[in-house]
């Protein structure tokens, strides 16, 4: 027992996705959290290249559906895959060089400063020949979160929107090619809002996979390729926003009246509830 | 690989490509490390001529000099005596058991994340007691002298793998189950202590009673021996988990996110902890406040990074229990105080202001 719990097994390095190539999925996945099915047969893949959203009410298993697809929760039925093997037959070593994920909230026990914590999203590549980027892909996922002034502050000391920024600079540092971000924009303001789905379109561009649960379905019809609304543990609707985000389906499953309208300028579809004064 | 640039239209506040760093904090550890072990040094070449025969630090140095074959020279027959036979086993023991119980309190709260866990909370210090308790109560004697030092040690053990046991689920040790479950297990060996108590006759009362107030005084060289080989494999594997307990501060879930096998973590991690620990407790009894304190004072001058803080405490645990080893035999001489309580009496007030001095800088554990 000694033996195997200090041999450490060599890590096989991934390759970059090729762009439109599936990277990871969830096949007829079915989750079961405390004796409830949270997660019904749900059909749902991440696409190099693409920023998939997850949208649905409150209860619907976003969470849950992103949990499963970082490996969190055990499978009740059907599988998830990422790069081409289940998601349960790699070892967390190298699933950390696949998968990079933001939790809801951010928690840190101890006093580190917010250079130390966002450089935590380097450690998966320690003893790989990625190791030389450490600096660089520290300082970049810090400059693009807008978190470089308060560098040498304790996590601790910060606001929860700014905390909110530094554990996505930790997750970006990460660089893998499947980012899972679970509301990356709940604590923030408007800027920053679209600063962070910025940041999801060009880690898109790059050729990552990127899947975001959001609340904001105006911020998942501007900047997703695709949209998934769950609703009681199932996907609703799949596709691009201009076609999933129609009135009549959105105020069923919200409860609340809401209609689509075009945006005069761009005709991305804006969403807004029916507001009666 | 991919890039992150701030886009044109938002430039990013401070586009500064090198990563920032605060060389004082990066220096900081080194210095501190460089310090404690001078400060050790100092302190364990006076503890040894410290006493009743008073030897001259410079006579210390010279005779462990010429021991070891590099010059130096002997003592008279009777400083070699008091020296080699009495004061340096206890020197070093206090050495041990403190560097013990450093290291273990920084593996404790590095591994339940919380900066207010020590070991006796998970209830080794305890299990380890009732295997000592028991040993002298029930008049066992089946390995000679090492009787007590045996029973504490395989107790101490025993009862982590039933912490551990008891509070897994589902394939993971929730902390608050773990805590809880420590919790239990503290109030069931006071209980079997108490009985033993309850059972033992007048002079092994006293025997126990001592025993449990912790104390050094009894130091031999096979006592070292004893301690010797747990405290070094424990105190050598520690710091190769130094970075992955520093993931562990981002939570669970994020640690293994990042690559950590945290259920594996954990039960390396709590059998080191349960060797240090059970390790010190046979030879010197429970003293506590040790491996809560000296983390707590490592982590508010060099920082949280467990590279630093793992060996950091080892060092400084062993300073403070060889001070307070000096402390506990001179200040009343030619009576000796109880180490453990030495170390409560002053360990306790000092905790509370560094807890309210803490929480107000940082605003609060979270």
């Amino acid at each position: 027992m000694i033996g195997k719990l200090l041999t450490r097994t060599p890590r096989r390095i991934p390759a970059r996705p090729e762009p439109g190539s599936q990277y990871a999925d969830a096949r007829a996945l079915t989750v079961r959290l405390g004796g409830r099915t949270v997660l019904d047969g749900v059909h749902l893949a991440a696409t190099a290249g693409e920023v998939l959203a997850l949208v649905g009410p409150n209860g619907a298993g976003k969470s849950t559906l992103l949990a499963a697809l970082a490996a969190d929760l055990p499978a009740a039925g059907g599988e998830v895959r990422v790069d081409g093997r289940p998601a349960d037959a790699w070892s967390a070593p190298e699933l950390a060089l696949r998968r990079a994920v933001l939790p809801q909230s951010a928690a840190l026990s101890f006093p580190f400063t917010v250079a130390e914590v966002v450089r935590m999203g380097r450690a998966p590549w320690a003893g790989t020949p990625a190791e030389d980027e450490d600096g660089a892909a520290v300082a970049a996922a810090m400059a693009a979160t807008e978190v470089t002034p308060f560098s040498a502050r304790p996590f601790a000391a910060l606001s929860g929107g700014e905390r909110a920024r530094v554990a996505l600079a930790r997750t970006l540092a990460q660089r893998a090619p499947l980012l899972l971000l679970d509301e990356p924009t709940a604590a923030l303001d408007l800027r920053h809002q679209e600063l962070v789905l910025r940041i999801c379109r060009q880690r898109a561009a790059a050729g990552d996979a990127v899947v975001v649960v959001l609340h904001d379905l105006g911020l998942a019809s501007a900047y997703a390729d695709r949209v998934a609304v769950l609703h009681g543990g199932r996907i609703a609707a799949q596709g691009p926003p201009a076609e999933v985000f129609e009135a009549d389906l959105l105020s069923r499953i919200y409860r609340q009246p809401i209609e689509v309208v075009a945006h005069p300028g761009t005709g991305t579809p804006l969403v807004v509830p029916v507001r009666s004064r | 690989m991919t890039t992150l640039s701030p886009t044109s239209a938002e430039p990013a506040t401070e586009p500064d490509p090198a990563p920032p760093s605060r060389p004082a904090r990066r220096r900081a550890p080194l210095l501190l490390v460089l310090g404690l072990a001078a400060a050790l040094l100092s302190a364990a070449l006076l503890s040894a001529g410290t006493g009743a025969y008073g030897i001259p630090v410079g006579e210390v140095a010279g005779s462990v000099l010429h021991r070891l074959h590099l010059g130096g020279a002997a003592l008279d027959r009777v400083g070699e005596s008091v020296l080699w036979n009495v004061r340096l086993p206890r020197v070093v023991l206090a050495l041990l058991v403190g560097a013990s119980l450093g290291c273990a309190g920084a593996l404790m709260q590095g591994v339940f994340g919380n900066p207010l866990a020590e070991p006796g909370v998970i209830g080794i210090s305890a299990g380890a007691a009732v295997g000592a308790v028991g040993a002298i109560a029930l008049g066992l004697t089946f390995l000679g002298n090492w009787t007590v030092t045996v029973c504490a040690f395989a107790a101490g053990l025993s009862t982590v793998g039933l912490v551990y046991l008891l509070s897994r689920s589902g394939g993971r040790s929730e902390v608050v189950t773990l805590i809880l479950t420590g919790i239990a297990v503290n109030a069931f060996a006071g209980a079997l202590i108490g009985l033993f108590v309850f059972l033992a006759d007048n002079a092994q009362i006293s025997q126990i009673t001592f025993w449990q107030l912790g104390s050094l005084s009894q130091a031999t060289w096979p006592k070292v021996l004893a301690v010797l080989p747990c405290a070094l494999a424990g105190l050598a594997v520690a710091p190769l988990y130094a970075r992955k307990l520093d993931l562990l501060a981002l939570g669970e879930r994020s640690a293994r996110h990042l690559g950590v096998d945290v259920e594996r973590l954990r039960i390396v991690l709590i059998l080191v902890v349960a060797l240090l620990t059970a390790a010190a407790v046979a030879v010197a009894g429970i003293i506590t406040f040790v491996g809560l304190l000296v983390p707590h004072l490592l982590r508010m001058a060099a920082g949280p990074g467990h590279r630093f803080l793992i060996p950091g405490s080892a060092l400084a645990g062993a300073l403070v229990l060889v001070v307070a080893d000096l402390a506990a035999r001179t200040a009343v001489a030619p009576a000796e105080l109880p180490l453990g309580v030495l170390t409560a009496l002053f360990g306790s007030p000092f905790f509370f202001w560094l807890l309210r001095r803490t929480r107000r800088r940082q605003g609060g554990w979270a």
